[in-house]
C-alpha cells in the first residue's frame, strides 16, 4: 500500500515520516496567531467576511436532548439563516448525531435545502472509546441515512500512547467505509493532544490516511479551536499541498462564538494556507451560537445599528 | 474569491501638530532662531518646522540642567524621583494613542508597531526605572552610588520615543538631569514628551530638549557642563564622539551599529523560524541596529527555509503606515533610501541574487520593498556593512563551528539569533557568539529589565536592567567616598 507515495502504512513508515517533521515552537506559534488577530477588517471586507463565514458554518447540535423538532428547526435555519433576507447564503452543512441524520436529510429536502449536506459525527463521538466494529457500524449507519460528511474522532488514547499505526489504521478503515459517498473529516480533540507538536503530527497522520478535512475538536473539551492550533493545522495543509498537490480542508470547531472570532479565523486562513482555502469546500467552522452573531453583525452593517436579538431567529 | 482587506486607517485627528516648534528648556518652550521642515516620510507632507539648535541654545539647556541638578533634583530622595517617573509612565499610557499616531506620522513606521510595541515599551521603561529610583543602594553597585550630574543624550530616528525612554528614564531614576537631542527627522514625539514633563509637573530643567542636526549634537558632546554622554546611532558618529571626549573626564555609553547574525540550524522549528527571520529583518523596515540582517542557515535546510521565507514575504503588507493592517511602512528619509538602494546595487554588482515580492509602492514618499539576497558570502559587502533597511543577506554553513565563525566575523557585535529545538546546541552557540544580546528561537524582543548593548564596534556600555543603571552612576571611589 502507498499513501500519496509518502508512507506505506506501516507503523515504522509513519514514525519515520512524523519524526522528520519540524517541531513547532509554542511561543512563536502563539505570537504569530496573536499578531494576525490584530488585523482590522472593516467595511466591504467585513461584509464579505461575514457572508463567507455564514456559508462556512457547520450548524451543529450535538446534545443528548436533541429531538426531531430541534433538528428540523436547525435545518430550517441552515437553509435560510435570515428568513427576511434571501441574499444570505445557506450554511455549509448541518451537523448532528447519526440517529438524527435521516430526520435532518428528509427535512432539508422538503424545504428546498437539497444543497445543504448533512454531516454526522461518528466513531463513538466524542470519546472514540468503542470497538472498531462499532465505529464502522456507526459510520455506515450515518451514510445509509444520508450523511454526506462524516466527522470521525481519532483514538486520542492510542495517539498519546504513541500507537500511531492504530490511529492511522482506524482512519483508513473509516475512509474505506465513506468511499465515494461521504467526505471524511477527522477530529483530533486538540484540547486532549495539548501540544502543537502533537497537533502537527495528528494533522499529517490524518491527511496521509485519506482525510478530506482535519478538524480541531468535538466541542465537548476546552480549549478547542484556539487560533494557534488552527494556525498549525493550516500550515500542515499548506505544506501537504506542496508535497502532494492535494488540498485538504480545515474545520475549527468549539469556542468560536462571535463574528470577531470567525473573522480572525478567516484572516488566519488567508495569510497561512492562502486564499484558495477561503471556500466552504476547504474551510468550515463548527458552531451553533456563531451564526446568530454573524447575522446580527450583518444586519448592523446594512442598517447602521444593532437590532434587538428578537430580530434574529433562535433555532 | 479573494479576501481584500479594506483600508483601516487610524485617525490622525487625535494629534495636533503646531506649525513650528522651539526648544524645551528649563520647563518651557523657547523660540528657535532657524528652522527646518520635518516631513511624513510616507507622503512627503511637511508636518511642522523644527528649530535648529545652536551652541547658545545648548548652553542654555545645559545651564538649566545644571541648575536643576544642584537646586532640586539632587536634593530629592529616590522615592520622590520615583513618583515623577511613575507619573510620567502613567501619562504616557493615557496618551498612548496620541503618541503612536504621531510617531507613525513622523517616522513612517506602521501604527501596528507604534501601538503594540514602541509606546507600550516606552511606558514600561519608565515604570521599570521608577521602581529603581529608591533602591539604587541595592542594585549591586556598591554603597550609595551617586549621579553624574548632567547627561547629554543624543538619540536616533529609528525608535524616536523608545530611544528617548531608554535614555531619559534611567538618567532621571539615578538622579541625573538631561539635555536630549532627538534625531533631525523625528523630533515630534520628543517635543510631545516635553508636554508630558510639564503635565507631570517635573521640576523645571530636569529634562531639556534641544532639537537640531549633527552640529547641535556636537555642541552637546563638547559642552564642558555635560558629565556624561549617551548616544545611540551610527558607528561613525560614535567614533567621533569617542574622539571628542577622549581628553575629558566625560563618561559615555555608545549604542552603535550592527550586522546581526540570525543562525538557523537544521533542527529549527521551521515555521516559527521563518516568522523570526521576517521579524528580525523587516520589523521597523529593518531600521533596527540589532536587526537580524545576516541569515546564516545550515545548508541542508537552506532551500526549504528560503522557499518558505519567500512565500511568507509575499504576505507582507507594505503601505500606508497609519493603516492598522500595514506590516512594513515607509523608509524614514530620502537619504536613508538612497543608502539602502546603493548597498543593494552593490549586492547585485557583487553577484548576489536579489528577490522581492511584488509590491505596489507609492510614488510619493520613501519606499523599499522587502528584499533578500541569496548566494551571499563573507566576502560580499552586503554581508559586512550595515544596510539599515529591509534587506536580508542569506549565507549558509555546514557545521556549527562554521556558523559561529561566520557570525563573529564582523566588526560589529550587537545581536544574534539561534534557531534550534535542541537546548544543548542553543547553550553551546550562545557561549561562542560575540554579541551583546542573543535571542534563542525568537528575535527583536525587548524588555526594560534586560541589558542591551554591543561588543566590539557596536558600542560601549549597557542600557536597561541593573547594568544600565551603572552607566548613570558613580560607584566606589568615583563617589568620593573613602
Amino acid at each position: 500500500m502507498s499513501f500519496y507515495g509518502l508512507v506505506d502504512g506501516s507503523e515504522k513508515s509513519l514514525i519515520h515520516f512524523l519524526d522528520q517533521l519540524s517541531g513547532v515552537d509554542q511561543v512563536g506559534a502563539e505570537a504569530r496567531a496573536a499578531m494576525l488577530a490584530t488585523r482590522s477588517i472593516k467595511t466591504s471586507s467585513k461584509k464579505w467576511a461575514i457572508e463567507t463565514a455564514i456559508s462556512m458554518v457547520d450548524l451543529t447540535t450535538l446534545e443528548g436532548a436533541d429531538t426531531p423538532g430541534k433538528v428540523r428547526a436547525l435545518c430550517s435555519k441552515a437553509v435560510r439563516p435570515d428568513p427576511t433576507d434571501p441574499t444570505v447564503p445557506s450554511v455549509g452543512a448541518v451537523c448532528v448525531y447519526n440517529d438524527m441524520v435521516e430526520i435532518a436529510r428528509t427535512h432539508l429536502d422538503s424545504i428546498g435545502g437539497e444543497h445543504v449536506p448533512v454531516a454526522a459525527v461518528s466513531t463513538a463521538f466524542p470519546s472514540g472509546r468503542a470497538s472498531m466494529e462499532v465505529k464502522i457500524q456507526d459510520t455506515q449507519d450515518a451514510i445509509n441515512a444520508g450523511a454526506a460528511e462524516i466527522d470521525m474522532v481519532i483514538d486520542r488514547g492510542a495517539f498519546l500512547a504513541g500507537k500511531y499505526g492504530l490511529v492511522f489504521d482506524e482512519i483508513v478503515k473509516i475512509r474505506e467505509v465513506c468511499g465515494g459517498k461521504a467526505h471524511l473529516k477527522v477530529i483530533f480533540e486538540t484540547g486532549e493532544l495539548v501540544t502543537y507538536d502533537n497537533v502537527r503530527k495528528a494533522s499529517y497522520l490524518a491527511m496521509l490516511a485519506g482525510a478530506d478535512f482535519i478538524k480541531t475538536s468535538t466541542g465537548k473539551v476546552a480549549p478547542a479551536a484556539t487560533p494557534p492550533v488552527v494556525l498549525v493545522m493550516l500550515e500542515a495543509v499548506r505544506d501537504f499541498y506542496s508535497m502532494t498537490q492535494r488540498r485538504i480542508g480545515v474545520k475549527p470547531a468549539g469556542g468560536i462564538r462571535t463574528t470577531k472570532d470567525a473573522i480572525k479565523q478567516l484572516v488566519l486562513v488567508n495569510e497561512t494556507a492562502g486564499p484558495e482555502w477561503l471556500t466552504p469546500d476547504l474551510f468550515r467552522i463548527g458552531a451553533s451560537a456563531l451564526l446568530n452573531d454573524l447575522l446580527m453583525q450583518r444586519m448592523k452593517m446594512s442598517d447602521g445599528y444593532y437590532a434587538s436579538p428578537n430580530y434574529v431567529t433562535i433555532d | 474569491m479573494t479576501f481584500e482587506y479594506a483600508p483601516a486607517p487610524e485617525s490622525r485627528s487625535i494629534v495636533s501638530i503646531k506649525p513650528k516648534y522651539g526648544h524645551f528648556i528649563n520647563g518651557s518652550f523657547v523660540a528657535g532662531k532657524k528652522h527646518f521642515p520635518t516631513i511624513n516620510p510616507a507622503t512627503e507632507e511637511i508636518l511642522s518646522h523644527i528649530a535648529l539648535g545652536g551652541v547658545s541654545d545648548v548652553d542654555k539647556a545645559v545651564m538649566a540642567a545644571q541648575k536643576a541638578y544642584t537646586k532640586t533634583w539632587s536634593k530629592l530622595s529616590g522615592k520622590e524621583r520615583g513618583k515623577y517617573l511613575y507619573r510620567i509612565a502613567r501619562i504616557l499610557q493615557e496618551r498612548a494613542r496620541e503618541f503612536a499616531v504621531l510617531e507613525t506620522l513622523d517616522n513612517g513606521k506602521p501604527i501596528r508597531e507604534t501601538r503594540d510595541i514602541d509606546i507600550p515599551l516606552v511606558a514600561a521603561h519608565f515604570f521599570y526605572h521608577a521602581g529603581w529610583a529608591d533602591k539604587l543602594d541595592y542594585a549591586g553597585l556598591g554603597h550609595s552610588p551617586k549621579a553624574y550630574g548632567v547627561a547629554g543624550q543624543i538619540i536616533p530616528w529609528n525608535f524616536p520615543l523608545l530611544m528617548l525612554a531608554w535614555k531619559v528614564a534611567p538618567a532621571l531614576a539615578t538622579g541625573n538631569t538631561v539635555v536630549l537631542k532627538p534625531a533631525e527627522t523625528t523630533s515630534l514625539t520628543a517635543l510631545l514628551f516635553a508636554e508630558v514633563c510639564q503635565q507631570a509637573e517635573l521640576p523645571d530643567g530636569v529634562v531639556n530638549i534641544v532639537t537640531g542636526d549633527g552640529s547641535t549634537g556636537a555642541a552637546i558632546v563638547n559642552h564642558p557642563g555635560v558629565h556624561k554622554i549617551a548616544f545611540t546611532g551610527s558607528t561613525d558618529v560614535g567614533k567621533k564622539i569617542a574622539r571628542a571626549i577622549a581628553s575629558t573626564d566625560k563618561k559615555a555609553t555608545l549604542e552603535l551599529g550592527g550586522k546581526g547574525a540570525n543562525i538557523v540550524f537544521d533542527d529549527a522549528p521551521i515555521d516559527e523560524t521563518v516568522e523570526g527571520i521576517v521579524n528580525g529583518i523587516f520589523f521597523n523596515q529593518g531600521h533596527v541596529c540589532c536587526a537580524g540582517s545576516r541569515l546564516i542557515v545550515q545548508e541542508s535546510v537552506a532551500e526549504e527555509i528560503i522557499e518558505k521565507l519567500k512565500v511568507r514575504m509575499a504576505k507582507i503588507r507594505v503601505g500606508d503606515p497609519l493603516d492598522k493592517n500595514t506590516d512594513l511602512g515607509a523608509i524614514n528619509s530620502k537619504e536613508q533610501l538612497v543608502k539602502i538602494k546603493e548597498l543593494s546595487a552593490i549586492g547585485d554588482a557583487e553577484g548576489a541574487e536579489r528577490w522581492s515580492p511584488q509590491c505596489n509602492l507609492s510614488n510619493k514618499g520613501f519606499w523599499f520593498a522587502p528584499t533578500i539576497f541569496t548566494g551571499v558570502t563573507q566576502a560580499h559587502r552586503i554581508a559586512q556593512e550595515e544596510i539599515f533597511g529591509p534587506v536580508l543577506s542569506v549565507l549558509t554553513f555546514r557545521t556549527p563551528q562554521e556558523a559561529m565563525d561566520k557570525a563573529n566575523n564582523t566588526p560589529f557585535g550587537l545581536s544574534a539569533g539561534i534557531w534550534s529545538e535542541k537546548g544543548s546546541r542553543i547553550f553551546w552557540a550562545s557561549q561562542h557568539l560575540k554579541a551583546g544580546v542573543i535571542w534563542a528561537n525568537t528575535f527583536n524582543k525587548f524588555d526594560p529589565a534586560s541589558p542591551f548593548g554591543g561588543y566590539k564596534e557596536s558600542g560601549w556600555g549597557r542600557e536597561g536592567g541593573r547594568h544600565g543603571l551603572a552607566a548613570y552612576l558613580k560607584t566606589g571611589k568615583e563617589t568620593g567616598a573613602k
